[in-house]
């Protein structure tokens, strides 16, 4: 019993990163109908960004010698940190956006969608090249501890990482459901070419949906370097396209839907890793997502969308 | 004059739809462009909200500016032009109050949105009844009052209206173009395009007559009502 609810939150943790990154690319094909696959790469960057944030508010790396006499406490620190870098990092999604996508916004869509590997290339090297092939060790953000709860002993991180995921699902969620920014990418969503007759700016609403997105990609790359302190210019691509699956998954726009499905990856593939051998986690657990697609093509959750995409 | 509109090409792809036309319609009109399927009316709105471009040597001007220098959302919030699409295009996804809201999404005076909001829900009563309904779950009479109702939110100087009258029956058409009358009492003014020409005819005070992307006649409605080439081809005989 122990070792199940041990597997149920590393599940739920690999669900949460896959659920973070799922629902920027949900968006993004909600929206404006592209794959942008980027979105890996970007959360990558937010990684990065992250490990250079929190280690200047510790005074660590490269900013000991700044020796910022900051008293702060760790939790702050992690609180700075994901403030910080998911604004960063929104801005890091919206020159994706208008300096990759926008020029193509009329383009077939195979243009853009290789636009957006390219650019996630671009992401990759260019980290190589700024700073070099070493991996870098995440700073120390929580002290572990472990907490009892019913007789069964978790670690204090993976709970919290539990935790502030389903926090920013659920706050996105509720911005979308209710707030006008909201209300316009789910018009943008159902029917892109009406919008301006709103009064709305397209460039406007796409831009704060890659911002978004990348805001917490950005929180699933500092969730990550909590979780396993390493971070190298590769980790996006796997995470990348196994979000991208979990966004098909959940359906079109929906960010429930996206939500729920990383954290089904998560679980697949955790428990796929329990009862078969390693080497078979992936295949195993590919497999079964295959088979689900093969059941509800469009996900769970689909966004409905007009049939007319133009005026 | 409120609206000139001077040498209007638009083409698509290598389809020319409209082959350089000129038309005005001053402040306060009713004024109506008639013509058969094809013959490039939604364009010719299109053009004018700036969803389409419009090709070089073609000159819009709106109380004296260049309409063609602003991009379709400005055409909307800074020149104060709504359009109501043809199909109606409603966010069906969205309910009443959202679609109704998210039509007055640039607008900050919250005063005037409530005061246009009332004027809304006085002309069309069906609307504030079925508030939070899906606009996808109304009637085809209720879609089309929702469809002028989000444009009386996101514009009040100039209505473009594309075939209001589509898929209406004939008390419903009536219910619709009074209301029409109402916002134009109201100081907003109207260009309409119809196939239903003797509805807009009656409805309007000018109309032009558009045959295959060119305008072949204009005219007091009541003029072109009596013509006799516009009552064979148009007004069935
Ligand atoms: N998106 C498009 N791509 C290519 N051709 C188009 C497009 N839209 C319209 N056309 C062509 O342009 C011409 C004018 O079309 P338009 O829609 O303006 O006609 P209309 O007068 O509104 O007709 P209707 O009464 O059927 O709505 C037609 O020949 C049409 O086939
Ligand atoms: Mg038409």
């Amino acid at each position: 019993m122990e070792f199940f609810f041990q597997q149920l939150i590393n599940a739920l943790q690999l669900g949460s990163f896959y659920a973070l990154i799922a629902i920027g690319y949900s968006m993004v094909y909600g929206v404006l109908l592209l794959f942008n696959f980027a979105h890996g790469d970007v959360f990558m960057v937010g990684a990065y960004i992250g490990f250079f944030v929190s280690s200047a508010l510790l005074g660590l790396n490269i900013f000991g010698a700044l020796a910022l006499p900051l008293s702060v406490t760790l939790s702050l620190v992690l609180v700075l940190t994901l403030i910080i870098s998911m604004a960063l990092n929104s801005i890091v999604g919206m020159l994706v956006e208008r300096i990759g996508y926008r020029p193509l916004r009329d383009a077939p869509r195979a243009s853009a969608a290789i636009t957006g590997l390219m650019i996630g290339i671009i992401l990759e090297t260019g980290n190589l090249a700024i700073l070099g092939p070493q991996r870098r060790s995440f700073p120390e953000l929580i002290q572990s501890a472990t907490i009892n709860i019913a007789g069964v002993s978790f670690t204090n991180k993976k709970i919290l990482i539990v935790f502030i995921s389903i926090l920013l699902t659920l706050a996105l969620h509720q911005f979308v459901r209710h707030t006008k920014w909201g209300m316009a990418m789910r018009a943008m969503a159902y029917d892109y070419v009406v919008v301006p007759l709103m009064g709305i700016s397209t460039n406007k609403i796409a831009l704060m949906t890659f911002a978004l997105g990348s805001a917490l990609a950005a929180a699933a790359g500092i969730l990550y370097g909590v979780a396993y302190p390493v971070l190298d210019p590769n980790m996006g691509i796997l995470f990348g396209w196994k979000a991208f699956v979990a966004a098909i998954l959940g359906g079109r726009g929906s960010i429930l839907g996206a939500g729920l499905a990383g954290f089904l990856l998560g679980f697949i593939e955790i428990f796929v890793a329990t009862i078969f051998p390693s080497t078979m986690r992936n295949l195993i657990a590919f497999g079964i997502i295959l088979i689900i697609l093969t059941f509800r093509p469009h996900g769970f959750f689909g966004e409905p969308f007009s049939a007319q995409l133009r005026l | 004059m409120l609206l000139t509109v001077e040498n209007l090409s638009v083409s698509y792809g290598n389809i020319k739809a409209l082959h350089g036309i000129s038309f005005e319609v001053d402040q306060g009109e009713i004024v109506c462009i008639i013509g058969a399927n094809g013959a490039g009316k939604s364009t010719t709105l299109r053009a004018i909200s700036r969803m389409i471009p419009a090709e070089t040597g073609s000159r819009i001007l709106f109380q004296g500016e260049d309409l063609l220098e602003y991009p379709a959302d400005k055409v909307v919030t800074d020149l104060g032009i709504s359009h109501v699409p043809e199909g109606r295009r409603l966010f069906e996804n969205l309910t009443i109050n959202e679609n109704l809201k998210l039509a007055a999404f640039a607008r900050s005076d919250e005063d005037g949105i409530a005061a246009d909001r009332e004027r809304v829900f006085s002309i069309f009563p069906r609307l504030k009844e079925r508030i939070n309904q899906k606009a996808g779950t109304l009637s085809g009479g209720e879609q089309q009052m929702l469809a002028v109702g989000r444009a009386m939110m996101s514009a009040r100087k100039l209505m473009l209206l594309d075939e209001p009258s589509m898929g209406l029956a004939p008390l419903l058409m009536m219910d619709v173009f009074s209301a029409l009358k109402d916002i134009n009492d109201e100081g907003t003014t109207i260009l309409l395009v119809e196939q239903n020409a003797r509805m807009a005819l009656q409805f309007a005070q000018r109309g032009y007559v558009l045959e295959t992307g060119l305008l072949v006649l204009e005219g007091p409605s009541q003029e072109l009502l009596e013509d006799p080439e516009v009552k064979k081809a148009y007004l069935g005989g």
